[in-house]
């Protein structure tokens, strides 16, 4: 915000240093971050709504060890309130000789509790979507400006590439690299980047070709302003609400191809509590011994992915009208 | 438009090459020797000879240079020959494919008719009646429909099934030749679960489409002329915005072969992509490689195609 007080601070220096010419046109005062806020929250409701959703998640995942009253890796041995005293597939509100005490959702199939896992589960499912949409976004943009600014061969070696990249289906290509690396949580961050340079580098380039043809950027070159300098001053900052629209789409992907690859067992090991390794674990043959274990995960993955992409449709149509339909 | 055909298929060989370059390569960066990987077996002993590796690198080529290994391997596929599995001794990639993709393709495309069937009235409806109650609610399913994650709704589907008609996945497949109601049985559920996110998805741009159209010079004249509201919307109306929905949907296509992956492997289908999730947790390449290339040459093709068709229909494209 602080960045964009500088402009609006210039405009009156300007008009007193031009004070015997009668100013043609007066900018308006610059909206105070206050006011921004209350127009968006007026003027969007869905993506307020969105944008509240998904900060509660953020505050969920960062204050995981203190919501969750249980380890989510450590076994429940003594449940009081189930048959048999075993917590094995214990149900929802079931309560232990521990001192954490009720298990909210339950217990999984080797006794751990389901509230715990998936309040943690939340921390592993941000972490790889915000990390793997920043780099997979970062590095796209980075690929569009490049092919746009250069243009000529490298364009069209740049965008073979992207062709043959774009060419494979996301989870099909995020499989292949998993294959290659083997599962962790480091590859699948990896291979989940690489997945979305090629989509994010297309939608930027044909942005940056528009932007390629303003008279300002005519301008720096006439000033001799560096390959570097116009790309990185000049071409990317205008991209910038496009980059933000992209990143959150590709967030609520993210999320989805992690879960996913989770949930084919190819994604992070099987003890991390990943929403997608949670639902495999409950799928098909247990799922009807505690449907709860398959519900919760994917009610909370749906949640996320849906305030994500209301955010981001929200933030789409305030930023730039223009950009509707884009992606 | 020839201009623009040569041009379009011109461009397509790079890319061809540079897919198969990338497949070969990203199983290459795999650390280990898959001699090794095969004589160690599962328990990764040691008993085997310097001979039987040699031997066993020589008849797997990866003894020669990468360059031509890779050469030899495009050089096999374009002869229709996809290598051996590793691990099932003797047994042809190709013949694996054969019996899988029948099942994917048949899978895909019930999916596919069954989300069309339901989503492009829906946004017709939704288009025609806009900012009403139904079209809140076309939206808030379309919305929920594309972040639903697939494999929820697999296992959610499978829940009911169980819990109230006592179904299972069947364990044993039936050919749809074979018999064709068994067949149908066994698809219609998995099918439905696939489908949930492209009949969101095709539901949103088909209103979005016809919302655009609705505005056209063409639809006042058509209302004009005094022609009923339906043969407006059917006639006039539909077949226009129709363009856009087919070929954006072709381009989906890529995402329906994600979703088959999951569903199969949740269903129990013996499809392509239960092949490639068990290729891969026995690290099986020849068989990863062979489906990995396969699917994104079928999307290349088809991305193809679509484009070629597109420009066909819709000039304005040619130029740009």
């Amino acid at each position: 915000m602080a960045q964009e007080q500088t402009p609006a601070g210039a405009v009156p220096e300007q008009s007193a240093a031009a004070a015997p010419a009668q100013p043609i046109f007066v900018l308006p005062p610059k909206r105070t971050l206050a006011q921004n806020v209350l127009f968006f929250v007026t003027r969007k409701p869905l993506g307020t709504f969105g944008a509240a959703v998904a900060a509660t998640l953020v505050l969920m995942a960062v204050f995981a060890p203190v919501i969750a009253n249980y380890n989510p890796y450590s076994v429940i041995s003594q449940c009081t309130s189930e048959q048999n005293n075993r917590c094995k597939w214990a149900s929802p509100g079931a309560r232990s000789e521990n001192p954490e005490g009720i298990m909210l959702f339950g217990a999984d199939h080797l006794a751990r509790d389901v509230f715990s896992r998936l309040i943690y589960g939340a921390r592993i499912s941000l972490y790889v979507g915000i990390v793997a949409s920043l780099v997979g976004c970062t590095i796209g943009m980075m690929v569009g400006v490049i092919s746009v600014h250069f243009g000529g061969a490298t364009d069209l070696t740049v965008q073979r590439f992207i062709d043959a990249l774009i060419s494979f289906p996301t989870l099909i290509l995020a499989i292949a690299i998993m294959a290659a690396l083997g599962a962790s949580l480091l590859n699948v961050i990896i291979a989940l980047s690489i997945v979305y340079i090629p989509s994010t580098a297309r939608i930027m380039r044909s942005q940056f070709m528009a932007i390629k043809e303003m008279d300002y950027i005519l301008a720096s070159q006439a000033i001799g302003a560096g390959n570097w300098r116009i790309m990185i001053k000049h071409m990317i900052p205008n991209c910038f609400a496009l980059y933000l629209v992209i990143f959150t789409f590709h967030l609520g992907g993210a999320i989805i191809a992690e879960a996913s690859l989770s949930f084919l067992g190819v994604g992070t090991p099987i003890d991390v509590p990943s929403w997608g390794g949670m639902l495999s674990q409950a799928s098909s043959a247990n799922v009807t011994v505690a449907p709860s274990l398959a519900i919760f995960p994917g009610l909370a993955i749906a949640v996320v992915v849906f305030s994500w992409n209301v955010l981001g449709d929200a933030i789409r149509d305030v930023m730039d009208p223009k950009l509707r339909g884009s992606t | 438009m020839k201009t623009y055909i040569v041009k379009r298929c011109f461009l397509f060989v790079p890319t061809l090459i540079i897919v198969t370059v990338l497949v070969f390569a990203i199983l290459r960066v795999v650390p280990g020797d898959p001699a090794v990987l095969i004589l160690g077996g599962e328990e990764g002993e040691d008993d085997y000879s310097e001979q039987q590796l040699a031997d066993l690198r020589a008849k797997l080529g990866t003894d020669k240079p990468i360059y031509e290994q890779y050469i030899r391997w495009v050089g096999r596929m374009l002869r229709g020959d996809f290598g051996t599995s590793y691990f099932y001794e003797g047994d042809q990639v190709i013949d694996d494919i054969k019996h899988r993709l029948p099942v994917t393709i048949e899978l895909g495309l019930m999916s596919l008719i069954m989300a069309s069937i339901v989503a492009i009235p829906l946004g017709v409806l939704s288009a025609i009646k806009q900012d009403t109650v139904g079209d809140y609610v076309t939206r808030v399913i379309t919305i929920a429909g594309i972040a639903l994650p697939n494999f929820w709704v697999g296992v959610m589907t499978i829940f009911f099934l169980v819990l109230f008609f006592g179904w299972a996945p069947p364990l044993d497949y039936k050919n749809v030749w074979d018999d064709p109601w068994n067949n149908f049985q066994q698809l219609v559920f998995p099918a439905i679960a696939l489908g949930t996110s492209n009949m969101a998805f095709i539901a949103r741009i088909t209103r979005s489409a016809m919302l655009e159209v609705l505005h056209e010079d063409y639809i006042r004249t058509a209302r004009s002329k005094g022609l009923r509201e339906g043969t407006v919307i059917s006639r006039h109306a539909l077949r226009n915005a129709l363009l856009p929905v087919v070929t954006l949907t072709g381009y989906e296509f890529g995402r329906l072969i994600s979703g088959t992956v999951i569903i199969e492997v949740i269903f129990l289908l013996p499809g392509m992509g239960r092949l490639l999730i068990t290729a891969i947790t026995s690290r099986d390449f020849p068989v990863i490689q062979a489906i990995v290339v396969m699917i994104a040459v079928v999307v290349l093709l088809l991305n193809l195609v679509l484009d070629l068709t597109y420009a066909w229909l819709n000039p304005r494209i040619r130029y740009s």
